[in-house]
């Protein structure tokens, strides 16, 4: 414990990026998956294509490749550091998964419901923003909930460019205290913190989901 | 064009290579090994046994909740302080075995869950025995189902052992890394290369994944 004394202000420090970043990353994945989604299920074709090859794209390279390309070639052009190439790089690889979560949210719902609303004179805009989404999120909620656990975890990637996460400020701890055991136990009590909560709230949802049905 | 190129010299290739064989490698012991581990959870949570269940439960939740990066270092820095000293190739394959089966344990609980009850009944009706039963009848059915979300498993497997750079594994990720190290032009050639190549593994699993979804359906 006397670990966690003295170090307490780096991995709080490190708790901080880490929510930061999921944060960012959760928001930004959110907004790019959901715009994915309806490329997938819109009557262009070609909006379609560019849809389905992002997802397929992103949901099959390793998280770790995104970020070192983001990092080690992007950053040529674009300057930015370790925090935000990671941060970049969990919000591109998570938007893949919730494209997915949200594309099977908007196909459980009743094709009926899009006509309806064309046929009441809405674009199709319109009726994928008022009347679809709204309810393939309700359906979504779980599955989006435990994307975003596992965004928090795979967080821990910002260790691998500098991002002064969570992770990495727990090697720095590891490195110079030597008492690697007990640091990287802190560590975990820390993603459990954010994570635990999380998965017992989505254990809520899904079984009051399946009580419902 | 041709600096692109110019990264995959013999040399290069055939080292890159034996890296996508470390990666395959680990991949598969660990996703047997987590089979086997993650059946036998899986069981023990649907079996309801009085507290011992629940207790794996809050375990199982537990390592589903951190980061896998976190268990790899923890199994090849923080055990050995412990006295418990793994080989690099170990290790990678240990930790992924304890995250993977955690996953894998509630998809097999699942896949136990959607098998109708009646099926216990009629085989329990018939002289089977708890064990038989759950042999011969309920994990057949089950794991059918199961097919598709392992496959999904083994595909973050595969790319999660690109994880294990961290501890310098010589996988298909950190040798690409090396390579990279000795001409930064190299940088960009190689990760796309990389890039390439997980996909392809990946893409061609989920495609596996997507006919045996077709065809239990």
């Amino acid at each position: 414990m006397s670990l966690l004394n003295q170090y307490f202000s780096v991995f709080v420090q490190g708790f901080g990026h880490t929510l930061l970043a999921s944060i960012i990353a959760l928001i930004g994945s959110l907004v790019l998956g959901t715009l994915f989604a309806i490329m997938q299920v819109s009557s262009s074709k070609t909006g379609r294509i560019i849809g389905n090859i992002y997802v397929q794209v992103f949901r099959n390279i390793p998280l770790l490749i995104i970020t070192l390309f983001l990092y080690l070639a992007v950053a040529k052009v674009i300057k930015m550091t370790g925090f935000v190439a990671g941060t970049v790089g969990l919000t591109l690889y998570t938007s893949a998964f919730i494209a997915e979560s949200v594309r099977a949210g908007i196909l459980s719902i009743e094709a009926g419901q899009m006509e309806g609303a064309r046929a009441n004179g809405l674009t199709f805009n319109q009726a994928m923003r008022v009347i679809i989404l709204p309810q393939a999120f309700k359906v979504a909620i779980p599955s989006l909930g435990n994307q975003f656990i596992n965004l928090v975890k795979n967080s821990s990637i910002l260790a691998f460019v500098g991002g002064l996460d969570l992770m990495y400020q727990g090697n720095l701890v590891a490195a110079s205290s030597f008492d690697t055991f007990t640091t990287y136990i802190i560590i975990g009590v820390f993603y459990l913190v954010i994570t635990m909560p999380l998965s017992y709230y989505v254990q809520h949802l899904e079984t009051k989901l399946k009580k419902k049905a | 064009m041709s600096g692109f190129f110019s990264a995959f010299t013999e040399a290069n290739l055939g080292y890159l290579m034996g890296g996508l064989g470390i990666t395959v490698g680990v991949s598969i012991i660990s996703v047997v090994l987590s089979l086997i581990f993650g059946s036998i959870i899986g069981i023990v949570f649907f079996e309801k046994i009085p507290y011992f269940s629940s207790f794996v439960g809050t375990i199982n939740n537990i390592v589903r909740n951190l980061p896998l990066l976190l268990i790899i270092f923890f199994t090849y820095f923080a055990l050995p302080q412990l006295g418990l000293h793994l080989p690099i190739f170990w290790a990678t394959v240990v930790a992924m075995t304890v995250f993977q089966s955690a996953m894998l344990a509630e998809i097999v609980r699942g896949g136990l869950e959607a098998v109708d009850v009646g099926q216990f009944e009629g085989a329990r009706a018939n002289g089977l025995t708890n064990m038989q039963t759950m042999w011969h009848i309920v994990l057949p059915q089950a794991y059918k189902k199961m097919i598709p979300p392992i496959i999904s498993q083994l595909i973050s497997l595969v790319k999660d052992t690109s994880l294990a750079s961290g501890i310098v594994l010589a996988e298909l990720t950190y040798r690409g890394q090396i390579i990279y190290a000795q001409n930064t032009n190299f940088i960009v050639p190689v990760l796309v290369v990389m890039t390439l190549v997980y996909f392809l593994l990946n893409y061609g699993l989920s495609l596996i994944a997507k006919w045996f979804d077709h065809k239990l359906a």
